[in-house]
C-alpha cells in the first residue's frame, strides 16, 4: 500500500508539474506583454482568455481525452492551457499599474532597452505573487488530476492517487479504510501548497502594517474637570486618547488636550499632520479609528459629558448636535447612493421625517449651500459632480439636522483654491446665520486668519498655544507657532507660479 | 441598462459561435475511424466506410461544421453516433438534475459566504481567524475527496442520506430532497471556501472607508450602515468571484454527479465524451457555455444595479 502510494505520488505530481510548467511558459510571457505594451495584443489575449475561463475545466478535460487519446502527460498539457489564463491575469493586471509607476517612466527615460525594464524592474514586482500563485495553482491541479484520475479517464495502468481512491471507492462498502490513505496524502499535499501559499500572501500583504486591534476597555472615569464656564459650547478637559498596540499595552497620541469652544464661536486647530488634531476632532464625535479610544479626560458638549456615554446616546447627539465636516469631499459620499437619499437617510433616521417632507428639505438645504440645480444634484450620483460641489453637499448633510457644533476636520484642503474660497465663505456665512459653534481643524494658518475667533496650536499631541486669532498670528509665543508661521510666509514668497497638480502632495 | 445588455447577448452569441467552432474542429482532428469504433473489429471495410458516409464523416470537416452549425441554428443538435439518442431530447432530460444541484449550491454559497464573511470581518479576532482557516482547508482540499468523505460519513457509516441514486422532485419531494443534499453539500463547501474570502476582505475594505466614517458621524446606527452601504458597496466583488466558482461548479458537478450515481448533465459528461460521440459533446459544449454566459451576464446586470458606477462604464 505504502510503496504504491510512493509511487503514485510520482506519477500524481509530476502530472501537476508539467501543467504548472505549461501553464507558466503560456501565461507569464504573454501576460507580461499584455501589460506592458498593450494595444491590440492586450485586446487580443484578454479576449481569449476570457474565452478559456468561460469553459468548464472539467468538460474540455474529459472532451480532449476523449480526441487525444489516453495519456496522463498529454491530459496535462492540457490542464495548463486551461490555467494558464490565472497567470495572465494576474501579470498582467500587476504589469499594468507597475508601467506607470514613476521608477519605470525613469528607466525608459534614461533610455534603457524595454526588455531590460521588463528584465529588471517588473519580473522583480511580479515574482513574490507569481510565488504564491504557483503553490495555489499547484494545489488545484493536483486536485483537477486526481480527479480525473478517480473518475478512470487517466491512463488507467499507472498507479496515482486518483486511481487508488478509485479503487477503493469500487469496495466503498467492504473495505472504506482503503480511502484513507491516497485520500490523506492527496489532502495534505494540496491543502500544503495552498496553505503555503495563503500564508505567503499574507505576509507579503501585511508588510505595509497590521492595523491595530480593538481592545474593549472602558475609559477611565472622567477626573473632576474644571466646571465649564457659561456660554460654553464644547469644553474639552485633559483629553488623552490612546490606541491598542498589537503586542498588548496602549499607544498614547493625544496628551491630555483642553480647548473650548463658545457658542457662535469659531476655534482654529492648527498642527501639522500627525499633530493629534483629527483624532481630538473624532474624540469629541465619538468616531474613533478601531482601537483608538479616549483614555483620560472629559468632554461637555452642551454640558452633556460624552467620555463614558453609551454609545447609543452618543450616536444620538451625532448628526442632531454635533455634526461633521469631513476632508475628503469625494472619498465621504457613498459611491453607490445618490446624493440625495444620502441627504434624506440621516433626516429620516436621526430627526424621524417622513420621506416627501426629508426630500423637501434636502433640495432646500442644497440650494442653501449654493447648488445651482438642488432638482439635479439630487438625483445624481457622487462620481457625477465635482469636488467643490461635493463638499458643499457634505455641508449640507452636515447641517441638515441643525447641529450646535461642527466639527470641519480640514474642509478645504482637497479643493482646488477658488473654491476652497467659495466654501469657506459659505461656511463662514451658515455660521453666523445659525450661530454654531464650529472647531475648524487645518494645517493653514491662513484659513485661521480668515474664518476663526480662537486658535489653538497642536504639536505632538499637546497644545502648545491658544488664544485670540490676533494674539497667536501677530505675537506668537511659542517657538512651533513661530515655525508654522514663518513657513507659510516662505511658501507664499517662493511658491513658484506653476506646480505640475500630479506631483502636489496633499497634506492629511 | 439595456444597450449593456444588448452588448454582453451579442458578445455571448460570437462567442459560442467561436467556442462552438474550434471544439467542432478539435474534436474532429484525430481523424478517428467512427464507422470502425461502431461496428466493431469484424466489420467490413465497405460497411465501415457506408456507415462513415452515413454519418457525413467523408466530408471535409468544415462542411461537416457548417452542416451542424445550420442544424443548431434551427434547434436541431442531431443525434448520438452510438446510441442515435436525439442529443436535445437527451440534454434536456437531464438537465433539471443538474440545475436543481447547481441552484442549490448557488443559493447555500451565496447566504452562508455573505453571512461567514460578514462575521468575519465585523468581528475580527478568533471568528474571523477560524472562518479564514476553514475556508483555506475547504479550498485546498480537492472537491472530490470532500464528496468521499461526505459519503462515508453520512451514506455509509450514519446512513442519513442515500449513498447513491436520484428521486425527481415529481415522484417524492422528500426523496429528492435526500438524493440532492450530499451533492450540494459536497460542492457548496469549495464555492463557499472561495467567495467567503473575498466577501470578507471587501467588507473589511469597505469598513475602513471615509464614507463609513461620515455615515457614523451623521448619527446613523452600525446596522444600517453595515447592511445598507457596506453590504452594497462590498458585494460587487463578491459577486464577481461567485460568478467565477460557477464556471469550476460545472467541473465539480462531474465527479459528484459521478459519485453519487445522479442522471445529469455530468455523468453523462462522462460516459459520452470518452466515446468521441461529437454531437453529443458538441451539444453539451453548447449548453455548458451558454450557461456560463448566462451566469455572467446576470451577474453583471446585479452589479451593474448595486453600483452606478460600473453602469456607466459598461
Amino acid at each position: 500500500m505504502f510503496s504504491r502510494l510512493l509511487y503514485g505520488a510520482q506519477n500524481t505530481l509530476g502530472g501537476a508539474v508539467i501543467a504548472l510548467a505549461v501553464a507558466l511558459v503560456i501565461g507569464i510571457p504573454t501576460g507580461l506583454l499584455a501589460g506592458y505594451y498593450g494595444s491590440w495584443f492586450d485586446s487580443v489575449s484578454s479576449w481569449v482568455v476570457n474565452l478559456v475561463m468561460a469553459l468548464p475545466a472539467m468538460v474540455v478535460l474529459l472532451a480532449s481525452r476523449a480526441i487525444l487519446g489516453n495519456t496522463v502527460w498529454v491530459l496535462m498539457i492540457v490542464m495548463g492551457v486551461l490555467v494558464a489564463p490565472s497567470f495572465f491575469r494576474l501579470v498582467r493586471g500587476i504589469v499594468v499599474t507597475v508601467r506607470n509607476e514613476l521608477y519605470v517612466d525613469a528607466a525608459r527615460v534614461s533610455g534603457l532597452r524595454d526588455w531590460r525594464i521588463i528584465g529588471r524592474h517588473i519580473l522583480i514586482v511580479v515574482r513574490g505573487p507569481i510565488i504564491v500563485q504557483i503553490s495555489l495553482v499547484a494545489g488545484v491541479a493536483i486536485g483537477l488530476q486526481a480527479g480525473l484520475e478517480f473518475l478512470g479517464i487517466g491512463s488507467g495502468s499507472t498507479p496515482t492517487w486518483g486511481a487508488a481512491l478509485n479503487e477503493a471507492f469500487q469496495n466503498i462498502q467492504r473495505a472504506p479504510v482503503l480511502m484513507v490513505w491516497p485520500g490523506v496524502a492527496l489532502g495534505v499535499t494540496s491543502a500544503a501548497l495552498v496553505l503555503f501559499g495563503s500564508s505567503v500572501r499574507d505576509i507579503l500583504e501585511e508588510g505595509a502594517g497590521e492595523p491595530p486591534r480593538a481592545v474593549a476597555l472602558p475609559a477611565e472615569a472622567p477626573r473632576d474637570a474644571d466646571s465649564a464656564p457659561r456660554g460654553t459650547l464644547l469644553s474639552v478637559r485633559d483629553l488623552a486618547v490612546a490606541y491598542a498596540r498589537d503586542g498588548g499595552g496602549e499607544k498614547e497620541v493625544v496628551h491630555g488636550v483642553s480647548l473650548d469652544i463658545d457658542t457662535g464661536r469659531i476655534l482654529g486647530l492648527v498642527g501639522e499632520s500627525g499633530s493629534g488634531k483629527s483624532q481630538t476632532a473624532f474624540s469629541v464625535l465619538g468616531i474613533l479609528p478601531q482601537g483608538g479610544r479616549v483614555s483620560r479626560g472629559s468632554i461637555t458638549v452642551g454640558g452633556t459629558e460624552i467620555v463614558g456615554l453609551p454609545e447609543k446616546r452618543h450616536r444620538g447627539l451625532r448628526g442632531r448636535t454635533i455634526a461633521y465636516i469631513p476632508q475628503e469631499p469625494m472619498s465621504n459620499l457613498d459611491p453607490s447612493f445618490t446624493i440625495g437619499s444620502q441627504l434624506v437617510e440621516p433626516m429620516r433616521v436621526t430627526l424621524g421625517l417622513g420621506a416627501a417632507e426629508a426630500r423637501t428639505k434636502a433640495i432646500e438645504l442644497l440650494r442653501m449651500v449654493e447648488i445651482a440645480d438642488p432638482e439635479r444634484t439630487f438625483r445624481s450620483y457622487p462620481h457625477q459632480i465635482s469636488g467643490g460641489m461635493a463638499q458643499r453637499v457634505l455641508i449640507a448633510g452636515a447641517m441638515s439636522c441643525d447641529p450646535e457644533l461642527v466639527i470641519a476636520d480640514e474642509p478645504t484642503t482637497a479643493l482646488d483654491v477658488t473654491v476652497q474660497a467659495e466654501v469657506l465663505n459659505l461656511l463662514r456665512r451658515l455660521q453666523s446665520e445659525r450661530g454654531m459653534g464650529v472647531l475648524l481643524v487645518t494645517h493653514n494658518l491662513g484659513v485661521v486668519a480668515d474664518i476663526c475667533d480662537t486658535v489653538a496650536v497642536m504639536e505632538h499631541g499637546r497644545i502648545v498655544e491658544t488664544g485670540t486669532v490676533a494674539q497667536v498670528l501677530t505675537a506668537p509665543s511659542h517657538p512651533y507657532t513661530q515655525r508654522l508661521l514663518a513657513s507659510v510666509l516662505d511658501e507664499s514668497d517662493v511658491r513658484p507660479p506653476w506646480r505640475d497638480p500630479s506631483t502636489e502632495v496633499t497634506p492629511a | 441598462m439595456l444597450t449593456f445588455i444588448a452588448r454582453r447577448i451579442i458578445a455571448g452569441v460570437f462567442l459560442l459561435f467561436v467556442i462552438s467552432a474550434l471544439s467542432y474542429v478539435l474534436l474532429s482532428l484525430p481523424g478517428a475511424d467512427v464507422g470502425r469504433s461502431l461496428l466493431g473489429q469484424s466489420a467490413s471495410a465497405e460497411a465501415v466506410a457506408a456507415k462513415n458516409q452515413q454519418l457525413g464523416l467523408d466530408r471535409p470537416v468544415i462542411v461537416q461544421y457548417g452542416d451542424w452549425l445550420l442544424h443548431a441554428l434551427r434547434g436541431d443538435f442531431g443525434s448520438s453516433w452510438f446510441t442515435s439518442e436525439n442529443v436535445l431530447t437527451s440534454i434536456s432530460n437531464r438537465l433539471p438534475v443538474t440545475i436543481s444541484v447547481m441552484a442549490g449550491v448557488t443559493i447555500v454559497t451565496a447566504v452562508l459566504s455573505f453571512l461567514l464573511g460578514i462575521w468575519a470581518a465585523v468581528r475580527g479576532g478568533w471568528i474571523d481567524r477560524a472562518v479564514q482557516i476553514v475556508s483555506v482547508v475547504g479550498y485546498a482540499l480537492p472537491g472530490f475527496l470532500i464528496t468521499l468523505i461526505l459519503v462515508i460519513v453520512f451514506a455509509v457509516q450514519l446512513r442519513w442520506f442515500p449513498a447513491i441514486g436520484y428521486i425527481d422532485a415529481s415522484v417524492s419531494l422528500s426523496g429528492w430532497l435526500s438524493t440532492i443534499t450530499l451533492p450540494i453539500i459536497a460542492l457548496s463547501i469549495p464555492a463557499i471556501a472561495g467567495v467567503v474570502q473575498q466577501v470578507r476582505g471587501s467588507v473589511k475594505d469597505v469598513l475602513n472607508r471615509d464614507y463609513v466614517r461620515t455615515l457614523r458621524a451623521r448619527g446613523l446606527g452600525p446596522n444600517r450602515i453595515l447592511f445598507r452601504h457596506v453590504m452594497r458597496n462590498a458585494s460587487a466583488p463578491a459577486l464577481t468571484v461567485l460568478g467565477m466558482q460557477f464556471v469550476g461548479l460545472l467541473g465539480g458537478a462531474v465527479i459528484v454527479e459521478q459519485i453519487f450515481g445522479l442522471p445529469g448533465i455530468g455523468s453523462m459528461t462522462v460516459s459520452y465524451t470518452t466515446r468521441g460521440d461529437i454531437p453529443i459533446i458538441m451539444g453539451l459544449i453548447m449548453f455548458t457555455v451558454v450557461g456560463v454566459i448566462l451566469i455572467n451576464l446576470l451577474i453583471d446586470v446585479v452589479i451593474g444595479w448595486l453600483n452606478p458606477k460600473a453602469r456607466i462604464a459598461s
